[in-house]
């Protein structure tokens, strides 16, 4: 069977491969975690109670303030990082977070991408080519 | 991304490693956006709370303010957002030994990095405002949207890396609102109710930032009658913002770039309407309790014209919950010149400068003093607090006075 490939236009970081946490819903690291104990905090998000360490996070769109430039790196020295973003869109802060914390990033589809990738389905983030495989 | 001879010498290495570091850093941001080159900047404000920061973000701080070379320093004026304490009243905050020796170590680095500690996220109101089509390289995303919108000045979200990266380097990435055609508006809102309360104007903001929803979106508003105040809009701005993302508004014959409808929309952009139901509903929406563990004033921090109402509102009363007001370093000596700290603290209340709520562990702090049920006239903030485990409650100033008298917050 040939795997599905998505094309994004921005793209950052290196090619990783890992396990899709998807839901149409935003991301703040500020807002949204619980940025000790690695889960979603925030009680109206729908991935609350979840854990996000080592998944690939496949969202729709950057929300709040700028904290999250600083936190991706904080929470990659900790170990308690997603392992990548997958986004529909951005704002500079996650694209200035994931530089200094280096994490790979992909946003701008063609598609809505959180319709397009199942939760649980094994995914590989290629910055180099600017493309979602899903895997398994 | 194009690099003038000057840009060539900062990635060289010419100017030395932390420009050069700096460089790197915005070229990779530039490039995710597909910036074509650099605008130079006038000012960068940094948001870097150490709750954000966390201890490799602060050695990471060290290891650029270690460096032996003065061009090490910041080369425009760079000035800080709220810090992560107050240290006369971080006992108040259960703030720990540990937490303030961090700030401590952070602060220090930005010293030595030749950055302004004037930590206030209103800095449009008490340093200095940026004018229409300065390009500068602003963190915070209440100064933001309030800079793009009331000023006219150009300015994307720079978070805390960025922004130091804009000091040390003068520049910033040319991409998102330092170019004209990102500034026009995406779609249309017409409102047909005008908040005269502060806690009003920012649940309408929070309105309005989740119907734009993302970064991109630019909501030209009509219907506002009156002229807001800066503190209105502060409020309105600094929600939008939160709620949305949003880094820039249009309000039809009042902000700068919009003097009428066609200056900044092409026909057919979608259009929404927004009521007065809407924007209780959203405050109503936080009402979930009526006990009151904590009253918190902040997020931004409040002008002398808010602790001059705030002072008017504590006379006479005596509070059994704790009541802060939190305002930046510059307010705060004003703010004791003119008795409203006395006259606040004489109802049992506390002002606290130089921090914001939200950005000194607020989870560590709701921990420490057993806070849970928080009432504030701030929309950002009980749109911040709900995933630090708050259940923050969005009333006036007047109410939240009220319940911090009685511990109880009356329903409108």
């Amino acid at each position: 069977m040939k795997a599905k490939v998505f094309r994004a236009r921005h793209s950052m970081g290196r090619i990783v491969r890992g396990i899709a946490l998807v839901a149409h819903d935003g991301f703040s690291a500020r807002y949204d975690l619980d940025r000790i104990n690695g889960v979603f905090s925030r009680p109206a998000h729908k991935l609350a109670g979840q854990s996000y360490v080592g998944k690939i996070l496949v969202l729709d769109t950057a929300k709040g303030g700028v904290a999250t430039a600083w936190m991706l790196h904080d929470m990659k020295s900790r170990g308690i990082v997603p392992l990548a973003l997958v986004f529909n869109s951005v704002n500079p802060i996650l694209a200035q977070g994931a530089a200094l914390g280096d994490v790979s990033m992909l946003a701008g589809f063609d598609e809505d991408i959180t319709a397009a990738i199942p939760n649980g389905a094994e995914v590989e983030v290629n910055p180099q080519m600017g493309v979602l495989t899903v895997v398994a | 991304m194009k690099l003038n001879d000057e840009e060539s010498d900062i990635l060289a290495g010419k100017m030395g490693s932390v420009a050069q570091q700096a460089l790197q850093h915005q070229m990779k941001v530039g490039e995710f956006f597909g910036a074509e080159d650099f605008v130079p900047v006038t000012q960068a404000h940094l948001m870097a709370d150490t709750e954000s920061l966390g201890e490799a973000g602060v050695q990471w701080l060290e290891g650029l303010a270690a460096t032996d070379d003065r061009r090490r320093l910041v080369r425009i004026p760079t000035i800080t957002d709220p810090r992560g304490t107050d240290f006369a009243n971080a006992d108040l905050l259960g703030q720990t030994s540990a937490m303030l020796s961090l700030e401590r170590r952070a602060i220090s680095a930005f010293v030595k990095l030749g950055v302004a500690m004037t930590n206030t996220c209103i800095n449009y109101q008490t340093i200095q405002a940026p004018t229409r089509n300065e390009h500068v390289a602003f963190g915070d995303t209440g100064v933001v949207i309030y800079s793009n919108s009331i000023c006219g000045a150009r300015s994307n979200f720079e978070g805390g890396p960025s922004a130091l990266a804009a000091g040390l380097t003068g520049r910033t990435p040319r991409y998102g609102f330092h170019l004209p055609e990102t500034r026009r508006a995406t779609l249309r809102i017409h409102v047909e109710f005008t908040p005269t309360t502060l806690n009003g104007w920012g649940a309408l903001g929070g309105v309005i930032g989740r119907i734009a929803g993302n970064y991109w979106s630019v909501p030209v508003i009509e219907g506002i009658e009156g002229a807001p105040m800066s503190d209105q809009l502060k409020h309105f701005g600094a929600s939008m913002a939160s709620f949305g993302s949003i880094a820039m508004f249009h309000l039809v014959g009042l902000t700068p770039e919009a003097s009428k409808l066609d200056d900044v929309a092409a026909p057919g952009l979608t259009s929404h309407r927004v009521t007065k139901a809407d924007v209780d509903e959203l405050q109503s929406s936080y009402h979930t309790d009526d006990q009151v563990d904590v009253v918190v004033f902040s997020a931004p921090q409040l002008s002398l014209f808010e602790l001059g109402d705030l002072a008017e509102l504590c006379e006479g009363r005596r509070f059994t919950v704790p009541l802060l007001a939190i305002t930046s370093p510059q307010v705060k000596p004003d703010a004791d010149r003119m008795g409203y700290t006395a006259r606040i603290e004489a109802a049992g209340g506390n002002v606290l400068s130089g921090m914001c709520f939200y950005q000194s562990y607020a989870r560590e702090i709701s921990e420490a003093k057993g806070w849970k049920r928080l009432a504030t006239n701030s929309a950002k903030l009980v749109n911040i607090l709900g995933g630090y485990g708050y259940r923050p409650m969005l009333a006036s100033m007047e109410s939240c006075v009220d319940a911090a008298v009685n511990g109880k917050l009356a329903r409108t």
